[in-house]
């Protein structure tokens, strides 16, 4: 018993005897898991519970047997997972092999988890991505409260780099949007962190114009963090007082939607004379989107017209005096 | 002495006129503020010009409609009437007064009457600007005003991008017109009297 592979067949084993997520036949394990991870079976050890609604549990000694519902939160969604960032893991690189251990006992469900600086920090591999920096903006934010780990706003089991690697962008703003909004518009996930009253995300923007559209088109942190150049998303989530309330930080030439939502597009993929052209990709934001030409063209026309208005009244007077 | 004197410009006329005058100068000072804010230096703050030309907007848009009513319900109408027929020669007839003509000291080619209020320039303008201008900006006006019930595209390009760029065009176009009709606004007897006239109803020439 010594030998440790041994020993995890045997509480295998007994874990397979008194688990029973659901029977084999609705199991559906897709080609496209194994393309992209080599723990997919080791894996299911785990997703037979966490990978599904419901689950059973079985007395082996009176072979009494109860359905559970899976706890939301400690479920996981192996489509999100086998295509998310952590997709090619398996579940024991991070996690504890007792949990291999059916019940779980608390001593390994309050385990400390590893957070993103444990794997990508300080690292050659990563240090494009500037996890150092990440840190201590996270450091500086109001979001460096007790119990607040990455993975509050980042799922390990489903995120996704959506914002590098956008095609769509609306479709990557709601996806970051949703970060925020899965504490910020559930009182009950935000009470687990903060003794906060509850922030209510539609009244507490009601002075926004068009609110609908800005929350569709810009991400919440364009507003609620500090720029910083160096690092692609920025972290340091700012206090209310802190935030953008000025329209022309957006709405003007200088948008700073051209330093946070449009710093990924590099190249202008197309600009037609506007201002910030790349914007018009996705949106049309007054005040940033001035067309250059037709500004030009607007301020020709407006002065040759003032010159023709005022050559006239010169003659007219010119005439009057004469007579 | 007034020789003639006709009241062409019922109080509706007038009402609707300096209505429209009103929110158009507000609507084309909050316009140049949006489009060209700046960070430290917009002419009027962003969030206040948004709530300015809104609001002047539905004001002016209720005032359009008020006027076409009263186009179709009264007489007034008939000014705006048939104003293709031999419209190139009259332009041309019109243009020479303005430019030549008037510093000769020659009689207006098409004086005022009960039944002729605009000259012909006058009408094609008016014509143009009020039965094409103002819809054009007040469609696109509504599609920048609720931009989450629009399609994403027109003609395929971002309906925003051709909402906003028609809105800017014909503003600008209509900005244009304004500062025209002021200026032949002066072209009556005297520098004020047809701003007179847009007081008190009557419009007076004298000999």
């Amino acid at each position: 018993m010594n030998n440790p592979t041994r020993f995890l067949f045997i509480l295998l084993l007994v874990f397979a005897s008194t688990v029973n997520a659901q029977s084999d036949d609705t199991l559906k394990l897709k080609p496209s898991y194994f393309e992209v991870n080599d723990y997919v079976e080791d894996n299911e050890a785990c997703l037979k519970c966490h990978g599904e609604s419901k689950f059973v549990i079985e007395d082996p000694n009176t072979g009494r047997s109860t359905h559970e519902l899976m706890y939301s939160e400690r479920a996981i969604d192996r489509d999100a997972f086998y295509t998310s960032v952590h997709k090619s893991f398996a579940c024991t690189d991070c996690h504890s092999y007792d949990f291999n251990t059916f019940p779980h006992s608390v001593e390994t469900r309050v385990e400390e988890q590893l957070v993103c600086m444990d794997c990508h920090g300080y690292d050659e591999t990563f240090a494009k991505y500037h996890f150092e920096d990440i840190e201590k903006e996270f450091e500086e934010s109001i979001h460096n409260i007790p119990e607040f780990t990455c993975w509050k706003c980042h799922d390990p089991h489903s995120y996704k780099a959506f914002m590098r690697n956008a095609d769509d962008l609306d479709e990557a703003i709601l996806y970051d949007n949703n970060m925020c909004l899965r504490c910020h518009a559930n009182f009950d996930r935000f009470s687990l962190l903060t003794d906060r009253k509850e922030i209510k995300v539609v009244e507490s923007h009601d002075w926004l114009p068009n609110q609908a559209a800005h929350f569709a088109r810009v991400r919440c942190i364009e507003c609620h963090t500090e720029i910083n150049d160096s690092i692609l998303i920025a972290h340091k989530i700012l206090p209310k007082s802190q935030a953008v309330q000025h329209c022309t930080e957006c709405h003007s030439q200088d948008s700073r939607l051209m330093h946070t939502l449009y710093k990924f597009q590099s190249e202008e993929a197309r600009k037609g004379g506007f201002a910030n052209g790349i914007i018009i990709n996705n949106a049309y934001v007054i005040g940033a989107n001035q067309n250059v030409w037709l500004n030009r063209l607007s301020l020709l026309v407006f002065a040759m017209t003032l010159l023709v208005i005022a050559f006239h009244a010169y003659l007219r007077i010119r005439k009057q005096k004469k007579s | 002495m007034a020789n003639t004197r006709i009241y062409l410009y019922p109080l509706w006329i007038r009402l609707w006129h300096v209505i429209n005058a009103l929110m158009f100068l507000l609507l084309i000072l909050t316009g140049i503020s949006l489009h060209y804010a700046s960070v430290d230096s917009s002419i009027i703050p962003f969030n206040l010009s948004v709530g300015i030309h809104n609001v002047c907007a539905i004001i002016l848009v209720i005032n359009y409609g008020i006027y076409v009513i009263g186009n179709i319900v009264t007489n007034n109408g008939m000014y705006y009437s048939k104003w293709r027929k031999n419209l190139w020669p009259k332009l041309w007839k019109q243009f020479q007064f303005y430019a030549f003509g008037i510093f000769k000291g020659e009689p207006h080619p098409f004086p005022v009457t009960k039944k002729q209020k605009f000259n012909p320039l006058q009408k094609v303008s008016y014509v143009l600007a009020m039965y094409l201008g103002m819809p054009l900006l007040i469609i696109s006006g509504i599609a920048m005003m609720f931009p989450e019930k629009i399609s994403n595209t027109v003609f395929k390009i971002s309906s925003l991008v051709f909402y906003d760029t028609l809105h800017l065009v014909i503003g600008f176009v209509l900005s244009v017109f304004l500062l025209i009709h002021l200026y032949t606004c002066t072209l009556g007897d005297k520098p004020g009297t047809l701003f007179k006239s847009m007081i008190n109803g009557y419009h007076e020439e004298h000999e």
